[in-house]
Order: structure tokens, then sequence, then C-alpha cells
């Protein structure tokens, strides 16, 4: 096989199941059931992880592959989040192969249930393209390219919160999340013009290497401040979270799982490929912009989700506050910020999606709990579940023995070893003030109930489901008591682009330079 | 004759821009953004980007202008009625604007004498034709990105048929 082919084999492959699962879905009689296509897509993801790992053992013997004119770099880092993001997919679509009422009881089932159910077939394609995108994103060293991905994901993501068809606030979310996320994106690109013009290039390789000889530096602060705000709000990073609240609100539970996690992990992956290997001179002007944006997403986050009695809202403050800690590591030096940076995506993904697949189980399609009263005292009647929702509300505390733990950890460790104690305090000070929401919905899920009786979707939970869950689980609890694997992956994650001798202008410079670094 | 080009175009372009802002009826607020496209792609065409200019007429003044005077005409939408939303809108919009406006002049500006040597190619400056350059590029070294453009426009169609398709 050409190693053109090998670089991008995951993403082909989800793109060939998802291709496979859109015609499938258009051929298959209208009310016909679609678990088989749910089953496919995530066998297609299943497959794109395991060539992702076959990839691993390729960049082990011989060192980073690129391909297609150095667009594409594979390498631990990259192989890192492609098995992040198929692992998300995947749980996610456990969660939800049963999450649009099948036809024969529909009966009991609202107008919103049977008008998502339609487009079940589409929903599992537009996971399947997103994180396409979403893989393309982590394993480019071309800028042009990270957009691409950044589009197709982004897009992806806006079509799946609208999904609650009939629904005033899903239509909202999906409005909302379209009209900000186009906003944001064109700043992205303007950043990625003005780096153009700077450095005369759009790869990482060459912009590293152009970023010395600069004639206009000022252009260049510029670019990395426009491509700072693009992934900052897509990794919803105060001061650009307005979307947040209302999109997480709107959008249904199993999609909110899916898009505060791994878009934002490919999001995380874009900046440390920019911020470590494109920027890493212009550190003196990009680390103050980090810090602000870390301190403000850290206080608007948690102080705002102390407001929230929505439970979905409040867990959007709460990943605000996420995006804020996980900002924090991005103030240590290379090595060490990447891998603690991998880390916390990994551990947040663990006990994000996992809550958000309780919650899902717990108010089913038409979302009938939704405030903290709603939750009170559903453990009398759903015990498991609410046992799983509050260990995953423990994780994201920080609770020693889960993900989260290690995952705050290293994160503030990492800040310490920056040289920035004070951050590493503020951290810790928010992480106390977070406990306090986390611990009033977990008291709410045992106190007796408001109103008698807990309502809420009562149908049991299918087998897929329970599946899903207990792999995100099972994730959470191993990333808190044995974080080694993981750990030692990551800690060789860290990317060096490798410069490409062909289209930068000025090709000699461009090699001797990135050599020296 | 460049210079007198760019005057009389950006001119226009900002008072078109202007005046799209201005106009309560959405009709009038589409045919401004023409102006202002075309003016563009002059613009364009006098830095010697003469395959953007072509794209500005064909895709934005053509295709998209198109598409958004059916939708006016399909919605039926009258004038814009001003809400407590639009006040504050103008409120925090202008003040924001500027502040754009200020922090790219003074990028710009101050890079003011090196921007002078760079050039953009293409006809007028005597090198090859950036149809050329462009076309060699899409093929070569960004043969990626524009196969992979072909997946967003697919997800593009998907999520037309998913969010407007009438429902049996």
């Amino acid at each position: 096989m050409s190693p053109n082919l090998i670089a991008i084999l995951p993403e082909i492959v989800l793109t060939l199941t998802a291709v496979l699962v859109m015609l499938a879905d258009a051929s298959l009689a209208p009310g016909k059931p679609r678990r088989l296509l749910g089953w496919v897509a995530i066998l297609g993801a299943f497959a794109a992880g395991s060539f992702s790992l076959w990839q691993l053992r390729l960049v082990d013997a011989s060192g980073p592959i690129t391909a297609y004119s150095g667009t594409v770099q594979v390498d631990a880092f990259s192989v890192f989040f492609h098995l992040l993001i198929a692992a998300i997919v995947m749980v996610t679509l456990l969660g939800s192969l049963d999450y649009f009422a099948p036809p024969a009881a529909m009966a009991e089932h609202s107008e919103t249930a049977r008008l998502a159910y339609t487009h079940v077939g589409e929903y599992f394609a537009l996971v399947l393209f997103g994180a396409t995108g979403m893989m393309f994103m982590t394993c480019s060293v071309e800028l042009l390219m990270v957009f691409i991905g950044l589009e197709i994901s982004s897009i992806s993501t806006y079509i799946l919160a609208g999904f609650r068809k009939g629904q005033g606030v899903s239509a909202e979310a999906a409005l909302k999340y379209f009209l900000l996320g186009s906003f944001a994106t064109s700043f992205f690109l303007y950043g990625i013009a003005l780096a153009f013009g700077a450095t005369g290039s759009t790869s990482i390789a060459a912009i590293a290497a152009g970023m010395s000889t600069t004639h206009t530096p000022v252009l260049a602060l510029l670019s990395v401040a426009m491509i700072l705000i693009g992934i900052g709000f897509k990794v919803s990073a105060a001061p650009f979270h307005v979307w947040t609240p209302d999109v997480y609100q709107g959008a249904p539970a199993p999609v909110v799982g899916l898009m505060s996690t791994a878009p934002k992990a490919a999001a995380f992956a874009v900046l440390l490929r920019v911020l470590f290997n494109a920027v890493p001179t212009l550190r003196a002007t990009w680390l103050p912009l980090i810090l602000a944006l870390s301190v403000a997403s850290m206080f608007i986050g948690n102080l705002g989700a102390l407001m929230q009695r929505d439970v979905k809202r409040l867990l959007a403050y709460s990943s605000i506050a996420h995006a804020g800690y996980l900002l924090a590591a991005f103030t240590s030096t290379h090595p060490e910020a990447v891998a603690s940076a991998c880390f916390y995506t990994a551990a947040y993904a663990a006990m994000n999606v996992g809550a958000f697949l309780v919650i899902t189980e717990l108010s089913g399609v038409d979302e009938t709990m939704r405030t903290i009263d709603d939750f009170t005292g559903a453990a009398k009647s759903r015990p498991y579940l609410s046992g799983l929702l509050a260990f995953f509300l423990c994780s994201l505390i920080g609770i020693p023995f889960t993900a989260g733990f290690f995952g705050k950890f290293y994160v503030f460790s990492a800040a310490v070893h920056g040289g920035f104690t004070w951050l590493a305090v503020l951290g810790l000070l928010n992480s106390g003030i977070a406990c306090f929401y986390y611990l009033r919905l977990m008291t709410a899920l045992y106190s007796r109930p408001l109103h008698g009786e807990v309502r809420g979707a009562m149908a049991r939970v299918t087998p897929s489901a329970a599946l899903g869950l207990a792999f995100a689980g099972l994730a959470t609890l191993a990333l808190g008591i044995f974080p080694g694997p993981v750990l030692s992956l990551v800690q060789r994650a860290a990317p060096k682009t490798i410069p490409i001798i062909s289209s930068a202008p000025s090709s000699s410079a461009t090699a001797s330079l990135t050599n020296g670094q | 004759m460049q210079l007198a080009l760019f005057l009389i175009f950006g001119v226009l372009a900002v008072l078109a821009g202007l005046n799209l802002l201005a106009q309560r009826h959405p009709i009038n607020s589409a045919l401004s953004l023409i102006v202002v496209m075309l003016s563009l792609a002059v613009l364009y065409w006098s830095l010697g980007a003469e395959f953007l200019a072509a794209a500005q007429v064909i895709v934005y003044s053509g295709a998209i202008m198109v598409l958004f005077l059916f939708v006016i005409m399909l919605l039926n939408a009258g004038e814009e009625v001003r809400s407590k939303g639009s006040k504050v809108a103008s409120l925090i919009g202008f003040p924001g604007a500027a502040a754009i406006f200020c922090v790219l002049s003074f990028a710009f500006l101050s890079e003011r004498d090196k921007l002078g040597m760079t050039t953009l190619g293409g006809d007028l400056t005597g090198a090859t034709s950036n149809i050329t350059e462009i076309s060699h590029v899409l093929f070569t070294s960004l043969l990626l990105p524009f196969e992979v453009t072909s997946i967003l426009i697919l997800v593009a169609i998907l999520g037309a048929v998913v969010l407007a398709r009438k429902e049996l």
C-alpha cells in the first residue's frame, strides 16, 4: 500500500462506512428498524481505531509517516487522538442505538421521537463524518487541511444539535451554534491568512521557520491571536463561551456528550500543534493570552454553574470550567504540557460522555427531566443509573481513584513546573467551588422525591446502552487507578513537526532552522 | 490607474456596506451586498488576483446572491422590526466593529514599509498567471484538502436533507 493511503487509512475507513450507512439508510423502507446500521457504524469506528493502533506500530518501527506532500503527519500524538475520538464515537453510538424510539413502541412516544426516528440512519452517518473531520484535524500539519477538517466536524455537529426536530429549543440550539460557529471559524481562517502573509506558508514546519525571519512581526502576532480566538470558541473557553449553555440545553443528550468531548479534543490537538510547533518563538506573547483564557474560563464556568437549575446547562458551565483547567497545562514546557493536556482530554472525555449517557437514559428523547428538582429522588426508582451518575460526578470533582483526579493532578503539576504556582492555586480553589454544585446534584439524586414520584423515561436500559455505560465507567475507573498505559503513550506523544523540503519559499533556511530547535 | 481603481471601488464597497446596514428592507440590503461583492472583485483583479476576481463574481455575486434573493422571496420577508435586541446589538456592534478596524489598521499600517515589497503575482507583475499557479498547487501539495472538501459538501447535503425535508 502506498504511504499516502496508510497515513489516512482510519479516515478512509470512517468515510467509507459513513457513505455505506447513508446509502443503506436511503434504500431501506421507511419505518423499518435501523439498529443494524448503528452496529455497522460502531464496527466502522472500531476498525478505524484498530488501524490507528497499527499505524502506531509502524511509527514505532520507522518514525513518523508524512504523506500528501507534507499535509498529513502520523505520529504518536495523532494516533492518541485518533484512538480517543474513535472510542468516544463508539460509546456515543452504543448509548444512542435505541435513543430514537423504534416504530413498534411509537404509539406511546411523542411527536419529537417519531420525527427524530425517521432520520436515525443519517444520524449514524453524520456522527461518523464528523469523526472523520476531527481525525483529519489531529493529524494535519498544514493549516488549510486543519481548516477543512474543522469545517467537516463543525457542520456535522451543527446538524446533530438540531436533531430533535419540532422542538423550539433544538432549532434554537442548531441555529445559534451555526451562526456563532461560522463567525468563529472566520477568525480562524483570517488567522491562517495572516500567518501566510507573515511567513509565506500555511504549513506548520514552514511557519515555525518563517517566524524567526519574518519582516512583519505584527502580522504574525495578529495571526496567532486570531487562531486563538477561533480555537477558543471551539473549546468553549471564556470569553468565547456564550453559545455553550444554550446549545447544550437544546441538543439531544447523547449528542452533547459527543460534542463536548470529541471536537474539543481535536481542537485542543490543533492548538497544541500550532502553539508548540508553529509558533514556539512567540511564547512570550501567547502565554499571557492563554493565562487570561484559562483564569476567565475557570471562574466564569464555575460561578456560572452555581446559578443553574437545569442539569444540562449546569454541565455546560462545568465544561467551560474544564476547558480552563486544560488550558492551564499549556503554561508548562513542551513535552510535559502536551502529556498532561492529552491525559486530561482523555479523562474528561471518559467522565463527560458517561455523565451525558446516564442523562440520556434517565430522561429519554423527550427530556422530561430537566432541572435539579426533576432529578430529586431518582435513586429510588433508578438506583444503578443514579449510582453511575454519582460516580461520574465524583470524577468531575476530582476525587481520588477516578480519572478526574489524575487529570487535575497532572495539569496543575504541569502549571507548577512551568512556574505558575498561582495558576495551580486558582485551579484548586475553583475545584473547591465546583464541589458545591456537583454535590448539590448528587444529594438531590439521593433525597426524597419532591412530587411523590420521579417523572422521566422509565424504559429499561437496553444491553447496548449498558455496554456503552460500562465502557465509559470502566474507562473513568481505569484512568484513575492504572493511568500508566495511557500515560506512557501521551508522554512520548509530544509532536515534532518534520520540515518539508519542497514548497517552502526558503527551503534551505527552513530545514536548518527547524533542525536547530 | 491602479490607485484610481482602488479609490473608486474601495469607496464604493464601504458605502454599499454601510447602506446594507442602514436599509430596513431585506431586498435592498441584498442588492447592496451585490455592489460590495462586485467592488471587491474589481479590487482583487487590480491586485493581480484574476482567478479570485472571477470566482468572486461567479460564486458570490452569482450563486449566493441568487440564493439569498430566493430565500427572501420564499419567506416573503417584509421590513425588519426594531426590537430591544437590535438596540443592544447596535450598542455593542458598532464599538466592536470600530475596535476590529483599529486593530487591523494598526497592524497593517505599522508594517507599511515591508508590505510594499510583497507582490501577489499574476499578469500585472509579469509573473506566471496565478490560475496556472493555483491549479498546480491544488493538484500537488494541496491535493488532500481539495479532495476532502467533497466530504464537507456531502455533510452539507446530508444536513439539508435532515433539517429541511418535509416529514411524512
